[in-house]
C-alpha cells in the first residue's frame, strides 16, 4: 500500500462547520435522538491500518500505533459474554492487524453473538494474514468490505495505487471459500463511499451496477452493497478544507436533511467502544472524542444496559452526514427504497 | 466592478449591501436560485413544481435524466447547469466515462447542427450563382 506519502491531517483542526445546528434541525421537526437497547456493540480496535485512504474518518494508517491491548480486549469479551449483544461489529483501522483480533472474533462467536468484521480486503496480503478467508469462514463472520467503485481509477484515487487490483483478487479468494455466493450463510457485503464531496446514489441502483460490472469484468460476486456517506471528520474533513469544498458539502448535507431517516439512525441501536475501552454513541463521535452523555459510565468495563437504555445521543454538525438523503449508517442507506 | 445602486441586480431582501466586486457568473449564485421567487412567486413555484417533477424516476431513471441534463447543460453552455448536473450525475451513480459520453453527444449534435446549416449556405450560394 501507499506507505510513503500519507495525507496530511491537522489533528487539532476545528470540527466541521454547518450552516445549521443539528439539534435545532431535529427540534424543528419535533424530533429527539435517544438510543434504545444496544443491538450492536461496535468495537474499534485501533487506528493501525495497512492503507491510508483519503476519506478515512479514523485517520488510520500504517504509522498509527494506537491499538487495543489484551487487557481492554478482556473487558470487551467479558461484556459480550455477560450482556449477550446480538451483534459485535469489529472495525479499525484494519482490525485484523491487532493481535487481539482473532480472539475477539472467536470469543464473541462463542458467546453467541453475530460477528461483523470491517475488512479492507488488501490486509489479506499482509504477512500472517493469508488464511483470513478460511478464518472468517470457520467462524461464520459477516464480512463487510469497502470498494468505493467498480472501476480501478475511482477506487485507487480514494484508497491508494494498486488497491483496486488487490481488492478484486481478495474478493475472488473470499468467493472461493464460499463468501458472497448467496448460499451457505457466508455473507460478503460491499461498501460504496463517494469518491469525493458528493452524496451516494440510491443504494439499489448502484448495487445493481456493481453486481453486473464486477461479475462481467472480474467474475466476482457479493451479497449486498451498502452506500455510506463520507463523514466530515478527520481526513475527509481535511480534504474538504484543502479542496475548498467544506462549505458546499456541509450545505449539501443540511439541505438534504431527511427527518424520515432519524428513526433508523445506527446510534439508536449501537454502542461504540474505542481501543482504550471508552464508550461513544457511534464510531464518528469516537473519532471526535465526543463520549456518551455526561453522567453515564465511560468504559466498557462499567457498562450497564439499564443505565444506557434511553440515553440521549450526543450530536454535532457531522450528524448531518447520517441524515442526508436516504440516510447513512454502517449498514448502508437507512431508507432502502 | 459593479456598484450601481439602481441596478436590477440588487437583492431587496439582502442586508442592503451591494456587491462591490462581482463577475457575471458567481459560483454561490447557484445556491441563491430561490431568490428568483421573491418576485412573482406564483410563477416561480409553478416553474419549480414542473422542474422537480421532471427530475423524478419515470419512464426514464433519475440517472438517465441527470445525464440528459448534463448534455443539455453543455449544449446551452450554462455554467450553473453544468455544475449542478455534474453533481447530480455523480449522486445518481454515473462515472466520468458515462458523463463524458453524454457531453460528446451534446457536442456532436451541436457540431452536426452547425454543419447541416452548411446546406443553407450552399443553397444561398447556388441561388445567386450562375
Amino acid at each position: 500500500m501507499s506507505r510513503g506519502k500519507l495525507p496530511v491531517v491537522d489533528d487539532g483542526g476545528a470540527p466541521a462547520r454547518a450552516p445549521a445546528a443539528f439539534e435545532a434541525m431535529l427540534a424543528g421537526h419535533g424530533l429527539e435522538l435517544r438510543a434504545g437497547a444496544v443491538e450492536v456493540l461496535q468495537v474499534n480496535v485501533g487506528k493501525l491500518c495497512n492503507q491510508a485512504c483519503k476519506h478515512c474518518h479514523v485517520d488510520a494508517s500504517p504509522r498509527r500505533t494506537e491499538i487495543m491491548t489484551a487487557e481492554v480486549a478482556d473487558h470487551v469479551l467479558e461484556a459480550v459474554r455477560r450482556f449477550r449483544f446480538p451483534a459485535v461489529d469489529i472495525t479499525g483501522g484494519a482490525p485484523e492487524l491487532n493481535p487481539q483480533f482473532r480472539r475477539l472474533v472467536s470469543g464473541s462467536r462463542a458467546a453467541g453473538s453475530r460477528v461483523i468484521v470491517r475488512h479492507n480486503l488488501t490486509v489479506l496480503f499482509e504477512p500472517g494474514q493469508e488464511d483470513l478467508p478460511e478464518f472468517f469462514r470457520d467462524h461464520e463472520v459477516e464480512v463487510v468490505s469497502s470498494l468505493p467503485y467498480f472501476l480501478g481509477r475511482e477506487t485507487d484515487s480514494q484508497r491508494g495505487p494498486g488497491v483496486f487490483d488487490k481488492s478484486i483478487e481478495a474478493l475472488g479468494r473470499l468467493n472461493a471459500v464460499g463468501y458472497g455466493r448467496g448460499v451457505g450463510g457466508l455473507t460478503l457485503n460491499l461498501v460504496y463511499n463517494p469518491v469525493g464531496a458528493f452524496l451516494p446514489p440510491p443504494q439499489a441502483s448502484i448495487e445493481a451496477d456493481f453486481r453486473r460490472e464486477l461479475l462481467a469484468r472480474h467474475g466476482v460476486t457479493f451479497d449486498r452493497l451498502y452506500t455510506i456517506t463520507n463523514m466530515p471528520i478527520r481526513r475527509f474533513l481535511e480534504y474538504l478544507r484543502r479542496s475548498g469544498n467544506e462549505e458546499r458539502y456541509m450545505r449539501r448535507l443540511v439541505d438534504a436533511f431527511n427527518p424520515a431517516a432519524v428513526a433508523g439512525l445506527m446510534c439508536r441501536t449501537t454502542l461504540s467502544v474505542d481501543w482504550r475501552g471508552r464508550l461513544y454513541d457511534c464510531d464518528f463521535n469516537q473519532m471526535l472524542e465526543l463520549p456518551v452523555v455526561a453522567g453515564l459510565p465511560r468504559t466498557i468495563g462499567e457498562f450497564d444496559p439499564e443505565t444506557f437504555a434511553g440515553r440521549v445521543v450526543e450530536t454535532g454538525a457531522h450528524c448531518f452526514g447520517c441524515t442526508a438523503g436516504a440516510g447513512s449508517s454502517c449498514g448502508g442507506a437507512v431508507l432502502k427504497t | 466592478m459593479f456598484s450601481n445602486p439602481h441596478s436590477a441586480f440588487r437583492n431587496p431582501h439582502s442586508t442592503g449591501e451591494y456587491r462591490t466586486e462581482m463577475s457575471y457568473y458567481e459560483e454561490e449564485d447557484l445556491g441563491r436560485f430561490g431568490e428568483m421567487g421573491r418576485h412573482r412567486p406564483d410563477l416561480f413555484e409553478k416553474f419549480m413544481a414542473w422542474y422537480q417533477a421532471c427530475q423524478e424516476d419515470g419512464a426514464l431513471s433519475r440517472r438517465e435524466k441527470a445525464l440528459i441534463g448534463l448534455a443539455v447543460a453543455h449544449a446551452l453552455q450554462c455554467p450553473y447547469c453544468i455544475d449542478a448536473y455534474s453533481q447530480s450525475c455523480l449522486e445518481s451513480g454515473s462515472n466520468l466515462e458515462q458523463m463524458t459520453e453524454a457531453i460528446h453527444m451534446a457536442s456532436a449534435l451541436r457540431g452536426g447542427a452547425a454543419l447541416i446549416h452548411g446546406l443553407q449556405a450552399h443553397n444561398s450560394v447556388g441561388k445567386v450563382s450562375m
